[in-house]
């Protein structure tokens, strides 16, 4: 059985209340950071645990903490990023609707760790409901000491608010969180300077994923060491993955990293295999970002290893034949699901979903929704896949901040790992007509594409 | 719902909670509560901003209303037009898709006479399609209001209907409850 680390306890009734989360051990870790730690022992900790961002990027959290200016007289900031839009991603959700507690706690630690007194929550707006657990919350730690002035008589002083959003994926990327919390449109900046230096109102200011920040929590109970025994290589502690799409169990599971994506896929601990009997096909491992793998190298890399759920093998192979942990959002397809088609509303999103600052994304998403609108229709023609591949190549890289990356892989992988599925929907125009959007009547999924497909991968 | 008149004021509440709002954030950097006053702003304007009700957010906030309407035209929880007393979001992007968002919008299509974006002549419903709302896990589904309704299918989409035409569903509010009651 695996080790939970942060959703251990998330099914205890009456959990979300502070009489419930303090009887099973909540605050604890406040009490050990503030009265028995310096903020330096605290990012050393942390470092020490290795604990990696959880939002995608799974950058070094301690390493982060550490590039924090620390100027005389001038404020520093905490957010937290629960932003949370990535398609795939449900995690941090779950976590704040079942234990918002171990959110908030993580957030007295962490706030006390970088010098922070005033922090910040800003979630997504359509998560409105989860506002309201929050600060319900958030308002019972305040009456109980853990907020406020001179918490636990240390001195030290806190307050924290939830800010939400209102209908914006690009405000997950850090730099448009921090304009959209300044209450501005959530265009991003150029970096340098980084946030670390000047962020929030000029401020130097971390922004850190909710799991992230929660993670601090077991980190400071236990120690960073026994936190880093979990795990394989620089993939240390547990992760929470939200798996979707084709299985039988969908929902959020913590995992200790290192378990196999076989067995998260098909044993009933996880995700407890595909409906119908039906076979794999392919799979995001990662958040709609990042390349979608077919069945055969999920599971096993190029070199016929064993794929494991860490970052490192995730991403072995490279973009030829790997993909990466990202945020967690496990997507899977069955072998009745159209690939055309699901890249199609992931550029489709990503069109949508693109500030329009940088001419590459806002242009670039808005071709790749076209050309790849027309192939799903029927309309397409043999030269829009390399077209794809071209436009892709022009946004990645060529941007101020990662959408555009995020807009150009996924594409470019379904091309390179399912070039004859697109060719079939110029080939037979037709038939990948009969399970188009919106036209009544015809609703019937991809089944010979998809078959014709995973026969061609197998 | 929708106000006719070029009027708007914002509720004795609402204006309490505004005040509230901008002690969260430091000296000057009030601008900061803009995103969740205009929530409140179009939930006493029946659902979506007009002119007048931006710019009422403008006084307010002691902003110049064009710092209001770019921010309002950014965020697409922002309704710029009238919608209908039930907004029905369907989430549409892959995860959703792969589990049959599409067959829920050709049914609320079918059942509203309606397509996407549009509102029913009663003014009951508007059906809007949505990228993706972070339920992937529970696809499909739509938000209707404050809370998300999942694992849907036709026969619960039947049912719902004749919940909202009952005035059996709750949207919920943006208010915070201490502030509710």
């Amino acid at each position: 059985m695996s080790r939970k680390l942060l959703l251990e306890n998330a099914h205890i009734e009456g959990i979300r209340t502070y009489e419930v989360y303090r009887k099973h051990g909540g605050y604890r870790s406040v009490e050990k950071a503030l009265k028995t730690m310096t903020p330096d022992e605290l990012v050393e900790e942390v470092k020490k645990s290795g604990l990696r961002g959880r939002g995608g990027a799974g950058f070094p959290t301690g390493m982060k903490w550490s590039f924090l200016a620390k100027p005389e007289g001038v404020p520093r900031y905490l957010c937290c990023n629960a932003d949370e839009s990535e398609p795939g991603t449900f995690k941090d959700r779950y976590l704040m609707e079942f234990i918002p507690h171990l959110l908030i706690e993580g957030m007295i630690v962490s706030s006390f760790a970088l010098g922070c007194n005033t922090s910040y929550i800003y979630i997504r707006g359509e998560y409105r409901w989860v506002v309201r657990i929050l600060e319900k919350a958030i308002a019972e730690a305040y009456a109980n000491g853990w907020l406020g002035q001179n918490i636990l008589g240390t001195g030290y002083s806190l307050d924290l608010y939830v800010t939400p959003g209102a209908g914006a994926y690009i405000c997950g990327e850090e730099t448009a969180l921090i304009e959209s919390l300044e209450g501005k449109r959530g265009n991003p900046r150029m970096k340098p300077p980084f946030p670390a230096v000047k962020g929030l109102w000029q401020s130097p200011t971390v922004v850190n994923n909710v799991e992230s920040i929660a993670a601090v929590v077991p980190i400071v109970n236990d120690g960073g060491e026994e936190y880093a025994k979990i795990g394989v290589g620089r993939s240390t502690g547990t992760k929470l993955i939200s798996a979707c799409g084709n299985i039988n169990k969908p929902g959020v599971y913590e995992i200790e990293m290192g378990i196999s994506v076989e067995e998260f896929i098909y044993s009933d601990q996880y995700c407890g295999g595909i409906p119908k009997g039906k076979r794999l096909k392919a799979c995001v491992p990662g958040g709609s970002s990042v390349p979608i793998l077919p069945a055969d190298l999920l599971l096993k890399t190029a070199n016929g290893d064993q794929r494991l759920m860490t970052y490192e093998s995730l991403a072995d192979g490279g973009f030829v034949s790997g993909s990466m942990l990202g945020s967690g959002g496990f997507i899977v397809y069955d072998e009745d699901q159209c690939i055309v088609r699901n890249t199609w509303t992931f550029a489709r999103f990503y069109h949508h979903e693109s500030c329009g600052q940088c001419s590459p994304c806002r242009e670039g998403t808005g071709w790749l929704e076209k050309v790849l609108n027309r192939l799903e229709h029927g309309q397409g023609r043999m030269h829009d896949i390399d077209l794809l591949v071209d436009v892709a190549k022009k946004i990645e890289g060529n941007t101020i901040c990662p959408l555009g990356d995020a807009a150009a892989w996924p594409v470019a992988a379904a091309v390179r790992h399912f070039r004859d599925e697109f060719e079939w929907h110029v080939r037979e125009p037709q038939k990948s007509l009969t399970h188009s959007f919106g036209i009544k009547g015809e609703l019937v999924p991809s089944t010979t594409a998809g078959i014709e497909t995973a026969v061609a991968h197998h | 719902m929708t106000p006719t008149s070029n009027e708007f004021r914002f509720s004795e509440a609402a204006l309490a909670e505004i005040a509230d709002l901008r002690t969260r954030f430091p000296e000057g950097k009030h601008k900061s509560a803009l995103l969740r006053t205009l929530h409140l702003a179009q939930e006493e304007n029946g659902g979506w901003l007009s002119v007048p009700a931006m710019d009422r957010v403008a006084e307010v906030l002691d902003l110049k209303p064009i710092e209001v309407y770019e921010v309002a035209t950014f965020y697409t929880m922002y309704n710029l037009k009238p919608v209908g007393k039930y907004l029905l979001e369907v989430c549409r992007t892959g995860p959703c898709y792969a589990c049959g968002s599409h067959r829920i919008v050709a049914h609320l299509e079918e059942k509203l006479g309606i397509h996407d974006g549009e509102t029913t002549p009663d003014g009951m419903f508007t059906l809007k399609t949505v990228e993706c709302l972070g339920a992937c896990g529970y696809a499909p589904m739509m938000q209707v209001g404050e809370f998300f309704h999942e694992f849907l299918d036709e026969a619960k989409i039947d049912q719902f209907i004749a919940d909202c035409r009952a005035g059996k569903i709750d949207v919920g509010t943006w208010r915070q409850s201490r502030f509710a009651q």
